[in-house]
C-alpha cells in the first residue's frame, strides 16, 4: 500500500519484508525492516530502538552535581560529551561561569573524542561496509605498496609491510576461527574496491586499533581515566601546578607535553592515513549516492567549542548552529533551545504514552510513561517479534521534532550549515574533496557523503586541539592557573527552584540537556541526543526520521544479505543507548513503571 | 592438533614474530600477572599448546563503555587478542555481520563447541516488561542470555552491570534490570566490576584463563583476587597526604595543586576494591585521584545509590571513620598508626557487610 508522507517520501510496504535485528557494529540495540519492491529496491523502511534503560528517571531527586557522572553512563563510546552536556546544564540554571583554563581543557577532552570517535566509527564501525576484507588476501603487496605511496606520505607502506600483513591475514583466515569477521558479507557485489585497497584498508584497520588507545590518554590526563573520564560543575578537577611544590601531583610541563604530543601524532593520522584512506575509497563508491535521506532538507545543529568561556553565542561557537529547511541552504535558521515551540517530542508512535498524544512537548514540560505494545498487524508475539506494525507504536525512541520537522543531526548536518554559512572552515575542505572526486555538491546528500562529512570533522577537529592546547599554555604563561570556580558549588547558594539547559555537538549529533532544580535537588531531567533526531520513528503527522528516509531508494544486490542496509545506517554512527531515555513527569509514582 | 585450528605460538611464529620476543611477551604478561618467572614458562607452554578459545560476548543494557575499555589494552594489544589469543566469534560492536548472518553464529557456537566457549556478558537483562526493554533478535535479552549461558564453559561478567546492576539498575531500578547471576545460575561467573574496568585487568582475565586453563582466584563476591583484593586507599600515591592529614578542601585550592587528598571531596577510595592506583589507566598515565578527582567507587556493588559523590565517605554507612579527618587534620604528625588502626577495622567491617546470598567463593577450578 503507498503512502505519501508529510515530508516528501514515498512509503510502500506491499513487497517482501526483510528484518536486521539486531543491526550490529553500532552502540546499542537496533532493528530495522524494510520492504523491498520486485527490483529488490527499499520502498519501506521501519527504524525500531529495542532498548530502554530509564536514567533521567534514576536522576530525580538526587544532586545536580552528580548528574555528569549518571548522564556519562548514558553512552560510553561518545564518552564525555553527556557528561560535558550535564555540567553546562547544571552551570546554565545555577548561573555558575568557569575559567578560561576549564573552557580550553573543556574543548580539548571534547575535540579528543570527536578525533578518536570519528577514526574508530570509520575503520572499525564502517569499514567493513565498503572494505572486503578476503578479497584483501589476494591482492599484490607491491601494488598495494604503490597505491599507498602514491596517496600518502605515511611511512607503513613497504611492499614487505604488506606482505607480512597479508601472510598474517592468510593464516587468521585459513584457522577457520574467523572471529569478529564470520559470516561476514565477503564477495558481496556491492564491495567495488580493488583487492589492493581492501589490503591497505585492512592494515590501516590494525593500525587505528592500535592508535586509538593513545588518543585517549589526553581524557586519562585531565580526567583521569576513559572511557568515563571525571568533570566537574564549575570547571575541571584537574588542577594546574608548574612552578610549586608538589607540582607532580598536578597538571605540570610534563603532562603538558605529553598532550602535546599525542595532538601532533592525531593529525598526521588523521591527514596521512584517514583522510586519504577516504578519499581512496570513496573514487570507488562515488556512483553509490544512496542514502541522503533527509541530509538535502532538513538539518540541525546547535554548534559547539566556544572560543571564550561562558559565551555559548552564535559568534563564540566555532561549530555551527542553526537549522536548514526544505533544502533552502541560503536561509540557516536561528535554534533556540528554550523556546517551547521549537525543539518538542511526540510518542505516538514510541512505546510510551502521553495524555494527549497529539501534541509534542518541550522537554522542560515532557512526560513519559513506558508503555510497550506491538500493533495488531505486528506479526510473532509481544515476546518474539517476528514483523512490527508501523501503523501503531513501534520503538522505544521518542520522535524529536524541530518546529514540527523531522531534521538530520550529526556530521554531515553540521557541515551543511557551516557550508550554508559560508565559513571558510567549513566550505574550503568540503569544495577540495569534490572537487579531487569530480563530484557536484549535491553528492554530499548521501551515505558517502555522511563518511566524507565525518573525516573531514574529524581533520578539522583535530586543529582545534592544537589551538586550544595552545590557548590553555599562553593562559598558563600568562599567570592564570585556575580551573574551577567553587562560589556557588555549594547547595546553600543556590536558588530555591532553577532550570536550564545545556547542549554540545556530540560526534554523532546535536545534543540537548533540560534540568529542573527544586530545592537543590533535580525535580527533572531530560535528554534529546542525536540518535533519537536521527533514529525516530514517524510522528502523528506521518514525517519519517532520518534513519527511515535514507534506507528508501536503495537497491539490494540480494535482499538476504543486508549489507547495503547497514552501510547507510553505520554512515549515521548510530547510538541506541543514547537514544533510548525517558524523563519521569512531577510526581510520578514509580510503581507505575513497573509494569507486569 | 585438528585442521583449523592452531596455537597461539604456532600463529605468532608463522607471522614471522621470534621465539625471542614470544619468550619476552611471556614474561611481560607474567609480570602483568604478578607471577614471577616460572608463571612466564608456565604461559609459554599454554600458549604453545592450546588452540584459541571461542568467545561469545554479547550486550545486553549498557553503554558500550566496557568494549571500548578493552580496545584500549596496551599489554596485550587488542588486535593480537582477536587475532591470535581468542576467536571473537560474536561481539554486536565490532562483528561484519548482522541480523540472520549474525544470529547464525550463535547457533553455530552452541553445536560446535558445546561446553567449550567462554560467554563474555557486557550490561545486564531487564526483567520487567517481560524483558522486553532489551530486545535482541526480537526476543527478550534475557532469554539470549539464559539460552547462550547454557553450553558455555564460563562466563565473565564484565564491567558493573553485568556484576551488581549499575546505573539502570540505580533506584528506582524502572527496567528491573540484575545483575546476571541472578538469571545464570549454574555456571561459574568471573566478575570483573568497574564502569568501566580497567582494560588490562581485563585482558589479563581473558589472557588467564587462556593460559592456565581455568578461572583466575575470586573473591567472595566472584572478583578476581589478584585484582580486586586491595582498596584504591591501600595503595593512593596520594595516601601519605590522609596519614599526613593534608587534604583538598575546596576544588582549585592551594591543596588541590599540590596533589592532596581528597578524602574530603568525597573520594570512595578508602572503600573501593579495585587496581586504579597500581594498574592505573590507559597503560599506566592517570587515575581518577592523580588527575585531581575522587574516585566515585564505580567497580563497588550499588555505588550509585551511595552518593551524592561529593559528600565525604562519613555520610556511608559502611566506613567507620566519621570525622577522623577533621581530626587528623589538627593533630596531623601522631595519628598515623590510629588511622592504619580504623582502617583495618573497617576491613573487617566491610567483609562481613559484603557477603552476598548465592554467590560464595567460586574457588580457583570453578572452569
Amino acid at each position: 500500500m503507498g503512502i505519501q508522507t508529510p515530508n516528501g517520501f514515498s512509503l510502500d510496504n506491499s513487497g517482501k519484508r526483510i528484518v536486521v535485528d539486531p543491526v550490529t557494529r553500532i552502540e546499542g540495540h537496533l532493528r530495522v525492516e524494510v520492504n523491498v519492491d520486485e527490483a529488490n529496491v527499499i520502498r519501506n523502511a521501519v527504524s525500531t530502538g529495542t532498548m530502554w534503560r530509564g536514567i533521567e528517571v534514576i536522576l530525580r531527586g538526587r544532586d545536580p552535581r552528580d548528574a555528569w557522572a549518571f548522564t556519562q553512563r548514558i553512552c560510553g563510546v561518545c564518552t564525555g560529551t553527556h557528561a560535558l552536556t550535564s555540567v553546562r546544564t547544571v552551570e546554565n540554571a545555577l548561573g555558575i561561569s568557569i575559567p578560561e583554563n576549564a573552557n580550553s581543557i573543556r574543548n580539548v577532552m571534547q575535540m579528543a573524542l570527536y578525533v578518536h570517535d570519528h577514526i574508530v566509527h570509520f575503520y572499525h564501525l564502517h569499514a567493513l561496509d565498503w572494505v572486503d576484507v578476503v578479497s584483501a588476501l589476494s591482492a599484490d603487496p607491491k601494488a598495494t605498496s604503490q597505491l599507498a605511496q602514491s596517496i600518502s606520505a605515511w611511512p607503513l607502506s613497504s611492499p614487505g609491510y604488506f606482505k607480512d600483513l597479508q601472510g598474517r591475514l592468510k593464516k587468521f583466515v585459513e584457522s577457520g576461527q574467523l572471529g569478529p569477521f564470520k559470516n561476514g558479507y565477503w564477495g558481496h557485489p556491492a564491495y567495488k574496491l580493488p583487492p589492493e585497497a581492501n589490503l591497505m584498508a585492512v592494515a590501516h584497520y590494525l593500525e587505528a586499533l592500535d592508535f586509538q588507545k593513545e588518543m585517549v590518554k589526553i581524557h586519562t590526563i585531565y580526567g583521569g581515566k576513559n572511557p568515563h573520564p571525571n568533570w566537574l560543575v564549575g570547571g575541571v578537577p584537574c588542577a594546574i601546578n608548574i612552578d610549586q611544590n608538589g607540582a607532580v601531583g598536578a597538571v605540570n610541563m610534563e603532562r603538558l607535553n605529553l598532550v602535546s604530543d599525542i595532538i601532533d601524532r592525531m593529525v598526521v593520522f588523521t591527514e596521512q592515513v584517514y583522510l586519504p584512506d577516504l578519499q581512496a575509497i570513496a573514487s570507488f563508491y562515488k556512483d553509490w549516492l544512496y542514502g541522503g535521506g533527509l541530509s538535502s532538507q532538513n538539518v540541525l545543529a546547535y554548534g559547539d567549542v566556544p572560543e571564550h568561556a561562558n559565551d555559548y553565542s552564535s559568534a563564540s561557537l566555532k561549530l555551527p548552529r542553526g537549522a536548514i529547511l526544505n533544502g533552502n541552504l541560503k536561509e540557516v535558521f536561528e535554534v533556540d533551545l528554550t523556546d517551547p515551540n521549537q525543539v518538542q517530542e511526540w510518542v505516538t508512535h514510541s512505546w510510551y504514552t502521553y495524555p494527549d498524544e497529539a501534541r509534542g512537548l518541550h522537554p522542560w514540560d515532557g512526560v513519559t510513561e513506558p508503555h510497550y505494545e506491538l500493533g495488531p498487524n505486528a506479526k510473532g508475539s509481544r515476546t518474539e517479534i517476528i514483523e512490527i506494525d508501523e501503523s501503531a507504536k513501534y520503538s522505544w525512541l521518542k520522535a524529536p521534532r524541530w518546529k514540527g520537522h523531522a531534521m538530520e543531526v550529526g556530521p554531515l548536518a553540521r557541515w551543511i550549515v557551516g557550508y550554508a554559512q559560508g565559513k571558510p572552515d567549513f566550505t574550503e575542505p568540503t569544495n577540495k574533496l569534490l572537487t579531487d572526486l569530480g563530484v557536484p555538491v549535491t553528492a554530499l546528500f548521501s551515505t558517502l557523503g555522511r563518511t566524507a562529512a565525518r573525516a573531514l570533522e574529524c581533520q578539522w577537529a583535530a586543529h582545534q586541539l592544537r589551538y586550544f592546547q595552545n590557548k590553555l599554555v599562553t593562559n598558563i604563561k600568562n599567570g592564570d592557573l585556575a580551573t574551577a570556580n567553587v562560589t556557588k558549588w555549594s547547595p546553600e547558594t543556590w536558588p530555591k527552584e532553577a532550570k536550564g539547559v545545556g547542549f554540545t555537538e556530540a560526534p554523532r549529533g546535536a545534543l540537548g540537556h533540560w534540568i529542573k532544580i527544586k530545592d537543590t535537588k533535580i525535580d527533572n531531567y531530560q535528554c534529546v541526543v542525536p540518535t533519537t533526531w536521527n533514529g525516530s520513528p514517524r510522528d502523528p503527522a506521518g514525517n519519517i526520521g532520518a534513519f527511515e528516509a535514507a534506507l528508501l531508494g536503495t537497491p539490494m544486490a540480494d535482499p538476504t544479505q543486508p549489507l547495503e542496509i547497514i552501510r547507510t545506517l553505520h554512515s549515521f554512527d548510530p547510538c541506541l543507548a543514547c537514544s533510548t531515555h525517558v524523563m519521569s513527569p512531577d510526581g510520578q509514582d514509580m510503581a507505575k513503571v513497573t509494569v507486569r | 592438533m585438528g585442521e583449523g585450528i592452531e596455537t597461539f605460538y604456532q600463529v605468532i611464529r608463522r607471522q614471522g614474530i621470534t621465539r625471542r620476543s614470544f619468550t619476552k611477551f611471556c614474561s611481560l604478561t607474567a609480570a602483568s600477572l604478578g607471577l614471577g618467572a616460572t608463571g612466564a614458562s608456565t604461559i609459554a607452554h599454554a600458549l604453545e599448546t592450546k588452540p584459541r578459545v571461542p568467545v561469545i560476548w554479547m550486550h545486553g543494557l549498557e553503554c558500550t563503555c566496557c568494549s571500548e575499555s578493552f580496545i584500549r589494552s596496551a599489554h596485550p594489544l587488542v588486535k593480537d587478542v582477536i587475532l591470535s589469543m581468542i576467536s571473537l566469534d560474536y561481539d554486536d560492536t565490532i562483528m561484519a555481520a548482522a541480523g540472520h548472518q549474525a544470529e547464525a553464529i550463535l547457533v553455530d557456537t552452541k553445536e560446535k563447541y558445546k561446553g567449550q566457549y567462554v560467554l563474555a556478558v557486557e550490561g545486564n537483562p531487564p526483567l520487567n516488561e517481560d524483558g522486553m526493554y532489551c530486545i535482541d533478535g526480537g526476543r527478550p535479552f534475557v532469554e539470549r542470555l539464559k539460552w547462550m549461558a547454557a553450553d558455555a564453559a564460563a562466563v565473565l561478567a564484565w564491567g558493573s552491570c553485568a556484576s551488581w546492576g549499575c546505573v539502570q539498575a540505580a533506584k528506582p531500578n524502572p527496567t528491573h534490570a540484575v545483575p546476571i547471576d541472578q538469571v545464570i545460575r549454574d555456571k561459574p561467573i568471573v566478575k570483573v566490576p568497574g564502569c568501566p574496568p580497567i582494560a588490562e585487568v581485563m585482558t589479563a582475565v581473558i589472557t588467564y584463563i587462556n593460559t592456565f586453563g581455568r578461572l583466575p582466584d575470586l573473591d567472595r563476591q566472584g572478583r578476581p583476587k589478584m585484582f580486586y583484593s586491595q582498596r584504591i586507599h591501600d595503595k593512593c600515591y596520594r595516601r601519605g597526604h590522609f596519614d599526613a592529614g593534608q587534604f583538598v578542601e575546596s576544588w582549585d585550592d592551594d591543596g588541590a595543586r599540590k596533589g592532596y587528598c581528597l578524602y574530603k571531596m568525597g573520594c570512595r577510595g578508602p572503600t573501593t576494591y579495585n587496581a586504579c592506583s597500581t594498574v592505573r589507566w590507559n597503560n599506566g598515565v592517570s587515575f581518577p585521584i592523580q588527575s585531581g578527582h575522587g574516585c566515585i567507587g564505580c567497580s563497588e556493588d550499588g555505588f550509585w545509590d551511595n552518593g551524592p559523590f561529593y559528600n565525604r565517605l562519613s555520610n556511608v554507612r559502611q566506613f567507620g571513620i566519621e570525622a577522623n579527618a577533621d581530626q587528623i587534620g589538627g593533630v596531623a604528625a601522631g595519628v598515623v598508626g590510629t588511622a592504619v588502626a580504623v582502617h583495618a577495622g573497617v576491613t573487617v567491617v566491610k567483609r562481613l557487610t559484603t557477603k552476598r546470598n548465592g554467590n560464595g567463593d567460586s574457588g580457583p577450578h570453578g572452569g
